[in-house]
């Protein structure tokens, strides 16, 4: 009974604290791992999934979830969702941002491509308020800052697969984690039973369901892709630069194999002499 | 051991210089004269890491502080911004976040190596002495700088780590108080975090200095453990130190560009990309991984004051390694018995890390309790007793025999 009721009051705290750490509570069911295009040495994000996840946050999860540390430009840059300058503007232009006038006075104006995502709520209360007390992450690192224990021996192979790819695989798994919860599961007021959340009770209802966001580029309209793609899109906002570091990262490589190279034989012929 | 430079220049202007400042003299003679053992295997190469390693962390720090906001509110989205909007920012950043694990994983075996090879003993205590406290030193830079980002593990790793100095009897919740220049981690705290981590750095290179300085007086260590006896045991320190000192760093820094490069965030913590929340506690507050032994030893013991001194006890004592070990023989190479129970130590130490990762409970806490025990044990029984009991393995005459004698 005391179990149980830690166990509640633990699901309650992580649902309301809703922070990364929680997932390292005990007893979290590991997301099943996804296939990213972006995952290995060589990989890249893919400009149509990033563009049909970036929809996917504009139409649905954009209306609680700040992503307040990307500009609009960024949906133009290298190495993202490859969007032309001219759509960017014509996008930024659909949002309406607050500023001030020449004369002082507060205005809202038309978005421009340097300007942030506008947040859906004025402030950080008004969002916690809207939300039964707390305010739904900001989702410019959010890809970075979910995780789950890989144990052993996965996070030492880990670091020769280069994986690194928690965070899309767990918001994956948990938009399509939701569904009823099990038979004598004590579920708290205002609480949703997601099968991939520490604790299992969250606060954030079912986000998104079958064919709520019309695809243009024939990507089927299920949840899977969707979560697939909005997770992906959330990767690139956290990582924006990602493609351009592998990229250097590979040109390091042969760089510093080549001069090791280089420099082990200089070694051996400088102390060939001695002994 | 550096001795008397021969070094003269050539050129007139040189000689000018060398007559008032005989610096040239002094870079000749540390350099490029300086006789190393020519017994000397890769291990004797993480001194000239751990230089480089400075190097790049001092570098990549004065460019990353130029951009970089010290205030609760600017923090982390100033960090941000050095990702996102500064050229190469993100560069400059995972080579200086990782940076610190690497220049860790440098002198982890840069101390285990002195232990394996008795390179503190006589007359080497005073260049031993100094390494610790540039450890100790590295060990406070890496902390203050870990709470700069400002994400959760930030904030929380700065509340746990001051915490503990209101175990102080006394006094302690006044200096937790001075510690944070107010009534919690706030404001105040970063600013002088960020302050003494920018300084923290210099000091350490003073102590290198002393350090290196040191070095050269007594000369280095080497495998065998015996000192040189001639010229013929030795070689000048360029080309030979320098090309083998090169190529080893190269290789250490394709193992630092593939953490920089390919998984950027392995070694840190997803919470810290959640900006700070003293509202929040995160579920586990963990270290980084430097600490987690010495957070291990902490948590082993129950009492939270005898804790805070048996963790600052486990890196004390090993100033007084050179009288602790009280065997006349340097090198494990000719120490049977020691060579056991320095990997049986070396296993301790990497217990201890894992238990400082796991929550400080049941099975864990006994087992931390345990390794806690022959941590302190090591130092305090073993070394001791070992240098009276052990029969050592008889030493080469010289070191170019021993050289022989291998090949």
């Amino acid at each position: 009974m005391i179990m149980h009721r830690t166990f509640i009051a633990l699901a309650l705290a992580a649902s309301l604290g809703a922070t990364g750490a929680a997932l390292a509570a005990e007893g979290q069911v590991q997301p099943p791992p996804q296939k990213w295009s972006f995952s290995g040495p060589f990989g890249k994000f893919d400009e149509a999934q990033l563009q049909r996840g970036f929809k996917v946050y504009k139409e649905v999860c954009a209306s609680c979830h700040s992503m307040s540390l990307v500009s609009f430009r960024n949906l133009a840059e290298a190495g993202g969702p490859g969007f032309s300058v001219k759509q960017v503007e014509a996008l930024a232009a659909e949002y309406k941002i607050k500023d001030l006038d020449d004369k002082g006075e507060a205005i809202e104006r038309d978005g421009r491509p340097a300007d942030k995502f506008p947040a859906p709520f004025a402030n950080a209360k008004a969002a916690a308020a809207a939300n039964g007390g707390v305010a739904p992450p900001d989702f410019s690192t959010l890809a970075k800052a979910r995780t789950y224990e890989r144990g052993f021996p996965w996070w030492i192979i880990d670091i020769f697969s280069q994986f690194q790819e928690q965070g899309p695989d767990y918001i994956h798994a948990l938009l399509v984690g939701y569904e009823d919860a099990p038979q004598g599961f004590t579920m708290p007021p205002g609480g949703h039973y997601n099968k991939y959340f520490p604790g299992h009770v969250i606060a954030m209802p079912k986000p998104i369901t079958e064919g709520q966001v019309t695809y243009d580029d024939g990507a089927p309209q299920t949840l899977e892709q969707y979560s697939h793609d909005v997770a992906a899109f959330m990767a690139w906002a956290a990582e924006p630069h990602m493609v351009a570091r592998k990229r250097l990262g590979f040109q390091v490589m042969i760089f510093l194999l080549v001069l090791s190279g280089l420099l082990y034989f200089t070694k051996k012929k400088v102390w060939s002499a001695v002994h | 051991m550096s001795g008397h430079s021969t070094y003269q220049p050539q050129n007139g202007f040189l000689q000018w210089i060398e007559k008032r400042l005989p610096i040239g003299g002094l870079i000749h003679s540390s350099f490029i004269a300086y006789p190393t053992p020519k017994n000397l295997n890769y291990w004797w190469t993480f001194g000239g890491i751990l230089s480089f390693m400075l190097g790049v962390q001092i570098i990549t720090g004065i460019v990353l502080a130029m951009h970089y906001t010290p205030h609760v509110d600017l923090a982390f989205n100033s960090v941000e911004t050095i990702m996102r909007d500064v050229n190469y920012g993100w560069l400059l950043r995972y080579v200086h976040s990782n940076g610190a694990s690497m220049f860790f994983i440098a002198v982890y075996i840069h101390i285990f190596r002195g232990m394996y090879y008795g390179s503190y003993k006589e007359p080497r205590e005073v260049l031993w002495i100094l390494g610790v406290i540039i450890y100790l030193l590295m060990m406070a830079t890496g902390f203050l700088g870990y709470t700069l980002p400002w994400g959760q593990m930030s904030f929380w790793g700065a509340t746990v780590i001051t915490n503990f100095f209101s175990a102080i009897p006394g006094v302690g919740e006044t200096v937790v108080t001075w510690l944070w220049g107010g009534y919690a981690v706030g404001n105040p705290t970063l600013n002088r975090f960020y302050s003494l981590h920018y300084l923290l750095p210099f000091v350490i290179a003073g102590v290198v200095v002393l350090h290196v300085w040191a070095l050269h007086v007594v000369g280095q260590n080497n495998p065998a453990g015996i000192e040189p006896k001639s010229d013929k045991d030795t070689v000048p320190f360029t080309p030979y130190a320098t090309v083998k000192d090169g190529f080893f760093i190269v290789v250490f820094c394709m193992m630092y560009a593939w953490f920089v490069f390919y998984t950027p965030n392995f070694l840190g913590h997803a919470d810290n990309y959640i900006a700070a929340n003293p509202a929040v506690t995160p579920a586990h507050i963990v270290p980084e991984w430097y600490y987690l032994p010495f957070y291990a030893i902490l948590r082993a013991i129950p009492d939270k004051l005898l804790g805070v001194l048996a963790m600052f006890g486990s890196i004390a004592i090993l100033a007084f390694l050179p009288w602790l070990d009280t065997s006349k023989v340097r090198s494990a190479r000719y120490r049977p018995l020691y060579r056991q129970f320095f990997w049986l130590f070396v296993a301790v130490c990497i217990g201890l890390g894992w238990l400082g990762s796991k929550p400080a409970e049941g099975i864990y806490t006994l087992i931390a309790r345990i390794l806690t025990f022959y941590y302190f044990a090591h130092f305090i029984i073993v070394l001791p007793l070992l240098g009276i009991f052990e029969k050592s393995k008889p030493l080469p005459n010289s070191i170019s025999e021993s050289v022989l004698a291998k090949a």
